[in-house]
Protein backbone atom coordinates (compact mmCIF):
# COMPACT_ATOMS: atom_id res chain seq x y z
CA UNK A 1 0.00 0.00 0.00
CA UNK A 2 1.47 3.31 -1.08
CA UNK A 3 1.00 6.36 1.07
CA UNK A 4 1.36 9.97 0.04
CA UNK A 5 4.02 11.92 1.85
CA UNK A 6 4.51 15.63 1.72
CA UNK A 7 8.14 16.33 1.36
CA UNK A 8 10.10 19.52 1.80
CA UNK A 9 13.57 19.92 0.43
CA UNK A 10 15.64 22.80 1.75
CA UNK A 11 18.57 23.73 -0.44
CA UNK A 12 21.27 26.06 0.86
CA UNK A 13 24.66 27.14 -0.49
CA UNK A 14 27.31 24.73 0.74
CA UNK A 15 29.57 25.87 3.55
CA UNK A 16 32.55 27.61 2.05
CA UNK A 17 30.69 28.65 -1.09
CA UNK A 18 30.16 32.39 -1.37
CA UNK A 19 26.54 33.43 -1.12
CA UNK A 20 26.32 36.91 -2.65
CA UNK A 21 22.54 36.92 -2.24
CA UNK A 22 22.79 36.22 1.50
CA UNK A 23 25.52 38.84 1.88
CA UNK A 24 23.38 41.41 0.09
CA UNK A 25 20.39 40.65 2.32
CA UNK A 26 22.63 41.03 5.38
CA UNK A 27 23.86 44.42 4.15
CA UNK A 28 20.32 45.58 3.36
CA UNK A 29 19.12 44.59 6.85
CA UNK A 30 21.99 46.52 8.35
CA UNK A 31 21.05 49.55 6.24
CA UNK A 32 17.49 49.27 7.54
CA UNK A 33 18.83 49.57 11.05
CA UNK A 34 18.59 45.97 12.20
CA UNK A 35 21.45 45.21 14.49
CA UNK A 36 22.83 41.87 15.45
CA UNK A 37 22.31 40.11 12.15
CA UNK A 38 25.14 37.66 11.66
CA UNK A 39 25.65 35.47 8.66
CA UNK A 40 22.74 35.27 6.20
CA UNK A 41 22.47 32.36 3.76
CA UNK A 42 19.69 32.38 1.15
CA UNK A 43 18.43 29.13 -0.31
CA UNK A 44 15.47 27.51 -1.97
CA UNK A 45 12.53 25.46 -0.79
CA UNK A 46 10.95 22.72 -2.88
CA UNK A 47 7.71 21.12 -1.68
CA UNK A 48 6.33 18.02 -3.31
CA UNK A 49 4.01 15.13 -2.77
CA UNK A 50 5.49 11.69 -3.20
CA UNK A 51 3.66 8.37 -3.24
CA UNK A 52 5.77 5.72 -1.68
CA UNK A 53 5.56 2.42 0.21
CA UNK A 54 7.10 3.86 3.35
CA UNK A 55 8.62 6.98 4.77
CA UNK A 56 12.09 5.49 4.40
CA UNK A 57 11.41 4.75 0.75
CA UNK A 58 10.13 8.27 0.17
CA UNK A 59 13.20 9.72 1.84
CA UNK A 60 15.68 7.67 -0.15
CA UNK A 61 13.85 8.43 -3.42
CA UNK A 62 13.86 12.16 -2.74
CA UNK A 63 17.50 12.10 -1.68
CA UNK A 64 18.31 10.47 -5.00
CA UNK A 65 16.26 13.15 -6.81
CA UNK A 66 18.28 15.81 -4.98
CA UNK A 67 21.61 14.32 -5.94
CA UNK A 68 20.52 13.93 -9.55
CA UNK A 69 18.61 17.14 -10.21
CA UNK A 70 17.12 19.22 -7.40
CA UNK A 71 20.43 20.23 -5.82
CA UNK A 72 23.94 20.47 -7.19
CA UNK A 73 26.13 18.79 -4.55
CA UNK A 74 29.15 20.71 -5.82
CA UNK A 75 27.70 23.98 -4.52
CA UNK A 76 24.64 23.13 -2.44
CA UNK A 77 23.62 21.23 0.66
CA UNK A 78 20.14 19.81 0.93
CA UNK A 79 17.92 18.60 3.74
CA UNK A 80 14.84 16.39 3.23
CA UNK A 81 11.92 16.70 5.64
CA UNK A 82 8.95 14.36 5.43
CA UNK A 83 5.42 14.51 6.77
CA UNK A 84 2.66 11.90 6.31
CA UNK A 85 -0.39 13.17 4.45
CA UNK A 86 -1.93 9.71 4.37
CA UNK B 1 33.81 19.71 -41.58
CA UNK B 2 30.62 20.30 -39.70
CA UNK B 3 29.65 21.99 -36.44
CA UNK B 4 26.47 20.83 -34.71
CA UNK B 5 24.85 23.58 -32.64
CA UNK B 6 22.39 22.38 -30.03
CA UNK B 7 19.19 24.37 -29.66
CA UNK B 8 17.48 24.17 -26.28
CA UNK B 9 14.31 26.11 -25.56
CA UNK B 10 15.81 29.42 -24.45
CA UNK B 11 19.10 29.16 -26.34
CA UNK B 12 19.77 32.56 -27.85
CA UNK B 13 23.34 32.49 -29.16
CA UNK B 14 22.78 29.57 -31.52
CA UNK B 15 22.47 31.83 -34.58
CA UNK B 16 25.59 33.78 -33.55
CA UNK B 17 27.60 30.56 -33.45
CA UNK B 18 26.10 29.52 -36.78
CA UNK B 19 27.30 32.76 -38.38
CA UNK B 20 30.73 32.51 -36.77
CA UNK B 21 31.10 29.04 -38.31
CA UNK B 22 29.55 29.67 -41.72
CA UNK B 23 30.67 33.28 -42.34
CA UNK B 24 33.69 33.69 -40.06
CA UNK B 25 35.17 30.25 -40.63
CA UNK B 26 33.51 29.27 -43.91
CA UNK B 27 32.53 25.80 -42.70
CA UNK B 28 29.27 23.95 -42.43
CA UNK B 29 26.99 24.29 -39.40
CA UNK B 30 23.74 22.61 -38.51
CA UNK B 31 21.26 23.12 -35.71
CA UNK B 32 20.52 20.15 -33.47
CA UNK B 33 17.08 20.29 -31.87
CA UNK B 34 17.01 19.38 -28.18
CA UNK B 35 14.40 16.67 -28.73
CA UNK B 36 16.45 14.95 -31.40
CA UNK B 37 18.71 11.98 -30.77
CA UNK B 38 20.88 12.59 -33.84
CA UNK B 39 24.10 14.60 -33.93
CA UNK B 40 23.88 14.51 -37.74
CA UNK B 41 27.52 13.62 -38.24
CA UNK B 42 28.87 16.74 -36.56
CA UNK B 43 32.63 16.83 -36.00
CA UNK B 44 32.27 19.41 -33.24
CA UNK B 45 29.26 19.87 -30.96
CA UNK B 46 28.57 23.34 -29.57
CA UNK B 47 26.30 24.05 -26.61
CA UNK B 48 25.54 27.74 -27.15
CA UNK B 49 24.70 30.55 -24.77
CA UNK B 50 21.24 31.52 -23.66
CA UNK B 51 18.83 30.76 -20.87
CA UNK B 52 17.87 27.16 -21.53
CA UNK B 53 14.61 26.26 -19.78
CA UNK B 54 14.50 29.76 -18.30
CA UNK B 55 17.45 28.93 -16.02
CA UNK B 56 14.91 27.20 -13.76
CA UNK B 57 16.44 25.50 -10.74
CA UNK B 58 20.02 26.39 -11.79
CA UNK B 59 21.52 27.51 -15.09
CA UNK B 60 21.89 24.43 -17.29
CA UNK B 61 20.34 22.06 -14.74
CA UNK B 62 17.29 21.12 -16.80
CA UNK B 63 18.99 21.26 -20.22
CA UNK B 64 21.38 18.62 -18.99
CA UNK B 65 18.47 16.13 -19.13
CA UNK B 66 17.27 17.09 -22.63
CA UNK B 67 16.87 14.15 -25.01
CA UNK B 68 19.83 15.16 -27.18
CA UNK B 69 22.13 15.38 -24.18
CA UNK B 70 22.29 11.59 -24.07
CA UNK B 71 24.04 11.66 -27.47
CA UNK B 72 26.08 14.76 -26.59
CA UNK B 73 27.37 13.12 -23.40
CA UNK B 74 28.20 9.89 -25.25
CA UNK B 75 29.95 11.92 -27.97
CA UNK B 76 31.94 13.93 -25.42
CA UNK B 77 32.86 10.89 -23.33
CA UNK B 78 34.05 9.14 -26.48
CA UNK B 79 36.44 12.02 -27.14
CA UNK B 80 34.28 14.15 -29.45
CA UNK B 81 35.20 17.84 -29.55
CA UNK B 82 32.59 19.62 -27.43
CA UNK B 83 32.45 23.36 -26.81
CA UNK B 84 30.18 24.92 -24.19
CA UNK B 85 29.79 28.69 -24.27
CA UNK B 86 28.20 30.57 -21.36
CA UNK B 87 24.96 28.64 -20.69
CA UNK B 88 26.64 25.76 -22.52
CA UNK B 89 29.49 25.85 -19.97
CA UNK B 90 26.87 25.65 -17.20
CA UNK B 91 25.31 22.64 -18.93
CA UNK B 92 28.71 20.89 -19.16
CA UNK B 93 29.31 21.44 -15.44
CA UNK B 94 25.80 20.26 -14.54
CA UNK B 95 26.41 17.16 -16.68
CA UNK B 96 29.67 16.63 -14.71
CA UNK B 97 31.63 16.67 -17.94
CA UNK B 98 33.62 19.52 -16.43
CA UNK B 99 34.40 19.98 -12.73
CA UNK B 100 33.02 22.76 -10.55
CA UNK B 101 29.97 24.94 -11.02
CA UNK B 102 28.89 28.42 -12.08
CA UNK B 103 27.00 30.47 -9.53
CA UNK B 104 25.55 33.96 -9.28
CA UNK B 105 27.99 36.76 -10.07
CA UNK B 106 29.53 38.11 -6.92
CA UNK B 107 28.12 41.56 -7.73
CA UNK B 108 24.64 40.04 -8.24
CA UNK B 109 24.59 42.06 -11.47
CA UNK B 110 24.14 40.75 -14.98
CA UNK B 111 27.35 41.78 -16.75
CA UNK B 112 27.34 42.41 -20.49
CA UNK B 113 30.59 43.85 -21.87
CA UNK B 114 33.81 42.87 -23.64
CA UNK B 115 36.44 41.64 -21.17
CA UNK B 116 40.15 40.99 -21.40
CA UNK B 117 41.25 37.36 -21.45
CA UNK B 118 44.64 35.72 -21.52
CA UNK B 119 45.09 32.48 -23.44
CA UNK B 120 46.69 30.37 -20.72
CA UNK B 121 47.12 27.18 -22.70
CA UNK B 122 47.57 27.31 -26.47
CA UNK B 123 48.20 23.59 -26.66
CA UNK B 124 44.54 22.57 -26.82
CA UNK B 125 42.30 21.67 -29.72
CA UNK B 126 40.38 24.88 -29.00
CA UNK B 127 43.30 27.32 -28.78
CA UNK B 128 46.14 26.01 -30.97
CA UNK B 129 45.68 28.95 -33.34
CA UNK B 130 46.51 31.45 -30.58
CA UNK B 131 49.92 32.20 -29.16
CA UNK B 132 50.21 31.25 -25.53
CA UNK B 133 49.79 34.30 -23.32
CA UNK B 134 47.99 36.26 -25.99
CA UNK B 135 45.56 38.88 -24.71
CA UNK B 136 42.17 38.94 -26.40
CA UNK B 137 38.94 40.87 -25.93
CA UNK B 138 35.82 38.73 -25.82
CA UNK B 139 32.31 39.78 -24.75
CA UNK B 140 30.59 38.30 -21.73
CA UNK B 141 26.86 38.41 -21.00
CA UNK B 142 25.83 36.53 -17.88
CA UNK B 143 24.39 36.74 -14.41
CA UNK B 144 25.65 33.34 -13.22
CA UNK B 145 29.25 33.12 -14.32
CA UNK B 146 31.18 32.90 -11.10
CA UNK B 147 33.26 29.76 -11.41
CA UNK B 148 33.60 27.83 -8.16
CA UNK B 149 35.23 24.50 -7.34
CA UNK B 150 36.93 22.85 -4.38
CA UNK B 151 40.45 24.19 -3.71
CA UNK B 152 41.97 20.80 -4.58
CA UNK B 153 40.08 20.80 -7.90
CA UNK B 154 41.35 24.30 -8.67
CA UNK B 155 44.92 23.25 -7.82
CA UNK B 156 44.60 20.26 -10.09
CA UNK B 157 43.20 22.35 -12.96
CA UNK B 158 46.10 24.77 -12.61
CA UNK B 159 48.73 22.04 -12.34
CA UNK B 160 47.44 20.23 -15.42
CA UNK B 161 47.18 23.36 -17.56
CA UNK B 162 43.44 23.01 -17.74
CA UNK B 163 42.70 26.67 -17.04
CA UNK B 164 42.58 27.72 -20.68
CA UNK B 165 41.29 31.30 -20.40
CA UNK B 166 41.66 33.75 -17.52
CA UNK B 167 40.18 37.21 -16.94
CA UNK B 168 43.03 39.73 -16.98
CA UNK B 169 43.61 43.47 -17.19
CA UNK B 170 45.20 45.28 -20.14
CA UNK B 171 48.66 44.27 -18.90
CA UNK B 172 47.69 40.63 -18.67
CA UNK B 173 47.41 40.52 -14.87
CA UNK B 174 44.58 38.54 -13.28
CA UNK B 175 43.44 41.31 -10.93
CA UNK B 176 40.20 41.54 -8.95
CA UNK B 177 39.18 44.54 -11.04
CA UNK B 178 39.55 42.48 -14.23
CA UNK B 179 37.39 39.69 -12.80
CA UNK B 180 33.82 40.44 -13.92
CA UNK B 181 32.01 37.87 -11.79
CA UNK B 182 34.20 36.83 -8.88
CA UNK B 183 35.37 33.59 -10.47
CA UNK B 184 37.91 31.62 -8.46
CA UNK B 185 41.43 32.52 -9.62
CA UNK B 186 39.93 34.62 -12.45
CA UNK B 187 39.05 31.45 -14.34
CA UNK B 188 37.08 32.13 -17.53
CA UNK B 189 37.39 28.77 -19.28
CA UNK B 190 38.53 25.23 -18.48
CA UNK B 191 39.09 21.99 -20.32
CA UNK B 192 38.57 18.35 -19.30
CA UNK B 193 41.36 15.88 -18.58
CA UNK B 194 41.44 14.45 -22.07
CA UNK B 195 41.36 17.82 -23.78
CA UNK B 196 38.22 17.42 -25.88
CA UNK B 197 35.63 19.29 -23.79
CA UNK B 198 36.00 23.02 -23.21
CA UNK B 199 33.67 25.37 -21.38
CA UNK B 200 34.01 29.14 -21.13
CA UNK B 201 31.73 31.97 -20.02
CA UNK B 202 32.86 34.58 -22.61
CA UNK B 203 31.38 34.42 -26.11
CA UNK B 204 34.08 33.94 -28.80
CA UNK B 205 31.36 33.89 -31.48
CA UNK B 206 30.50 37.50 -30.67
CA UNK B 207 33.99 38.55 -31.77
CA UNK B 208 34.33 36.35 -34.81
CA UNK B 209 33.52 38.68 -37.72
CA UNK B 210 35.09 42.00 -38.71
CA UNK B 211 31.63 43.54 -38.82
CA UNK B 212 31.28 42.79 -35.11
CA UNK B 213 34.31 44.97 -34.40
CA UNK B 214 36.75 42.18 -33.57
CA UNK B 215 37.80 38.74 -34.67
CA UNK B 216 39.62 37.90 -31.42
CA UNK B 217 37.29 34.95 -30.88
CA UNK B 218 37.65 33.38 -34.30
CA UNK B 219 40.78 31.53 -33.17
CA UNK B 220 38.65 29.10 -31.18
CA UNK B 221 36.89 28.07 -34.38
CA UNK B 222 40.00 27.97 -36.59
CA UNK B 223 41.76 25.90 -33.92
CA UNK B 224 38.88 23.41 -33.92
CA UNK B 225 39.02 23.17 -37.70
CA UNK B 226 42.72 22.34 -37.49
CA UNK B 227 42.07 19.77 -34.78
CA UNK B 228 39.47 18.04 -36.95
CA UNK B 229 41.78 18.19 -39.99
CA UNK B 230 44.57 16.64 -37.91
CA UNK B 231 42.18 13.81 -37.15
CA UNK B 232 40.91 14.51 -33.66
CA UNK B 233 39.30 11.44 -32.09
CA UNK B 234 36.14 10.88 -34.04
CA UNK B 235 33.33 9.08 -32.27
CA UNK B 236 31.01 6.85 -34.22
CA UNK B 237 28.45 8.82 -36.14
CA UNK B 238 30.69 11.81 -36.86
CA UNK B 239 31.56 12.58 -40.47
CA UNK B 240 34.84 11.07 -41.60
CA UNK B 241 37.23 13.93 -42.40
CA UNK B 242 39.48 11.49 -44.28
CA UNK B 243 37.15 9.67 -46.66
CA UNK B 244 40.04 7.91 -48.42
CA UNK B 245 40.88 6.03 -45.24
CA UNK B 246 38.99 2.77 -44.64
CA UNK B 247 36.29 3.28 -42.06
CA UNK B 248 37.83 1.18 -39.31
CA UNK B 249 41.47 2.20 -39.86
CA UNK B 250 40.89 5.66 -38.45
CA UNK B 251 39.50 4.29 -35.24
CA UNK B 252 42.64 4.61 -33.17
CA UNK B 253 40.54 5.42 -30.20
CA UNK B 254 39.00 2.91 -27.89
CA UNK B 255 36.14 4.39 -25.95
CA UNK B 256 35.95 1.38 -23.64
CA UNK B 257 39.30 2.16 -22.04
CA UNK B 258 38.96 5.91 -22.04
CA UNK B 259 38.37 7.69 -18.78
CA UNK B 260 37.09 11.19 -18.56
CA UNK B 261 37.52 13.51 -15.63
CA UNK B 262 34.39 13.39 -13.53
CA UNK B 263 35.21 15.44 -10.51
CA UNK B 264 33.47 17.77 -8.18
Amino acid sequence: MADTYSVEVRITPRQGILDPEGETIARALENLGYEGVGSVRAGRLVRMEVRSASEDDARSTVEKMCEELIANPVIEDFEVRIGDDG
Amino acid sequence: MKFGIVRFPGSNCDADVHRAVTEGLGEEATYLWHKSHDLEGADVVVLPGGFSYGDYLRGGAIARFSPIMREVIDFAKAGGLTLGICNGFQVLCEARLLPGALVRNRSLRFRCLPVGLRVENAGTAFTSDYEEGRLIDIPIAHGQGQYVARPETLDRLEAEGRVVFRYVDADGHPTDAANPNGSARNIAGIINETGNILGLMPHPERHSLAVLGSTDGLGVFTSLREAVARGAPRPAGAADPRPDVPADAGDAFDSSTRTIGVEA
